[in-house]
């Protein structure tokens, strides 16, 4: 990527797969986007709507949730219960036109280094498509 | 002769409101009498014989307590709020629309032009297509703003009394505490503290869900959870404080009471208790998801009911054009 796109996305990982994966990526020396900002959380399912909200009511222009592949929770069942809070969530972000590429949901495993670099490369692509969502919850009253 | 000792005087302002909560006030019955009877009402257009002038009149801080019940959409609410603040010795956001935005709050959905537009010429079952609108000379229409605001966005608030209307011993607790001169801290809230399946008497046993279901599509079961048999009610996510009224009578929560006080989005809150429900007896690695909320056709409107302005999000996304 010769020019950095000014747009910001917030990765929510999961510590056990995806934020291993990214680590992977490091190590490996791999080169992606910089518009990401990972967040290690403790599993997906620990993604509260509310920190996806916040996100981008504080001026993310995409959030990727990311966390274990189906069957390898470290917890068993978190991811599931992830899946079916980001297909409600998608429903609602889509009636407050936030556009479908700011959110996204990956599975990335601890040894997919190439791969958690891909998904960011494609969904800073994306999302610099759309460009900034500069969200605005209020608008200011003149005085 | 003058009297031992003034009576405290009340006001009760109106923004953007069906009035609903004013017309609770009258469920005190011969109770009410007693509050004329203790307390000055300086202004009440629902409820006495006033004007904006006499509220006017009164000296800055002049008035004890003024319950301002309604969001502040337009350019009138707005000026009421304002001089509310102005003459108030404590402000309380009355009714869910003054502490959250309520009903109205939903025009954040949209924009108010095009709900103008929708409203006065867009509706099929109009016959008479409105004429321009006229927001400009003497008898113009009060201007509307760019969205609905809850009334501590737009001023400082001093105790909130959420409710559909509030409860009415929420409201006699207030007016209580304030007759007793008793000090009430900034940001009070007249409700409880815990959701209101706390106070909900029905059975919750198995929480799974394996269909969402519309309130008519089912005759559900009046003693086991509403949310158990798929209807979405907004309890876990909800303050308590009304007794739980709404599933007493076989309704489901519809959150008028708003957002826990951990959280600031209740909406929020209920999409994750919900979706993390939802088919909890089938989560495996072939589980297939997809279109389990097809029978929620509006997230928005089901669980921002009363609460759109307040939430994180607050609006739609503006058009940056």
């Amino acid at each position: 990527m010769s020019e950095r796109p000014n747009v910001r996305i917030v990765a929510l990982l999961c510590r056990w797969c995806s934020y291993a994966g990214a680590d992977l990526a490091g190590v490996s020396r791999m080169k992606y986007a910089a518009n990401v900002l990972p967040i290690k959380v403790p599993c997906s399912a620990r993604v509260d709507p509310q920190l996806v909200l916040k996100a981008f009511s504080e001026g993310a222009d995409g959030v990727l949730l990311a966390g274990c592949h189906p069957g390898d929770c470290h917890y068993l069942k978190g991811n599931y219960k992830a899946l079916r809070r980001f297909q409600l969530l998608k429903k609602f972000t889509s009636q407050m036109g936030i556009e479908d590429d700011r959110l996204r949901l990956e599975w990335i495993s601890a040894s997919e280094g190439s791969r958690y670099a891909d998904v960011v490369n494609d969904m800073t692509t994306k999302v610099a498509k759309l460009g900034r969502l500069n969200w605005r919850r209020e608008i200011a009253i003149e005085a | 002769m003058k009297p031992e000792r003034t009576k405290p005087k009340l006001a009760i302002a109106l923004g953007a409101t069906c009035s609903g909560c004013d017309y609770s006030l009258l469920d005190l019955g011969a109770g009410l009498l007693d509050v004329t009877d203790q307390v000055e009402i300086v202004y009440w257009p629902t409820g006495i014989d006033s004007k904006l002038e006499d509220l006017q009149a009164v000296p800055d801080r002049g008035v004890d307590l003024i319950l301002f019940d309604g969001a502040v959409v337009n350019e009138d609410n707005l000026e009421m709020a304002r001089l509310c603040r102005k003459k108030a010795k404590m402000l309380a956001a009355f009714g869910s629309c003054g502490a959250y935005g309520g009903i109205p709050g939903l025009i954040n959905s949209g924009s108010p032009k095009k709900i103008l537009l929708e409203v006065y010429q867009g509706l099929p079952t109009r016959s008479d297509k409105a004429e321009a609108l006229n927001f400009e000379g003497e008898d113009a229409l009060p201007k509307m703003l760019g969205q609905a605001y809850s009334l501590d966005q737009v001023v400082d608030v001093d105790v909130y009394l959420p409710g559909c209307p509030p409860p009415l011993k929420l409201v006699a607790g207030l007016l209580t505490d304030v007759l007793a001169g008793k000090a009430i801290p900034k940001g009070t809230f007249y409700a409880s503290n815990r959701a209101v399946c706390y106070e909900c008497k029905r059975v919750k046993e198995n929480k799974s869900i394996d269909a969402i279901h519309r309130y008519h599509e089912i005759q559900p079961d009046p003693t086991r959870c509403l949310l158990e048999q798929g209807i979405v009610c907004l309890g876990p996510a909800t303050r308590g404080g009304c007794d739980a009224v709404c599933c007493t009578q076989n309704q489901p929560c519809r959150g008028c009471m708003g957002a826990l006080p951990h959280s600031e989005d209740s909406g929020a809150e209920m999409m994750s208790a919900l979706a993390s429900i939802m088919e909890l007896n089938n989560e495996n690695k072939e589980a297939d998801y997809t279109g389990i909320f097809d029978g929620l056709n509006d997230p928005l409107g089901t669980f921002y009911t009363f609460t759109l302005p307040k939430s994180i999000l607050g609006r739609r996304k503006v058009d940056q054009s």
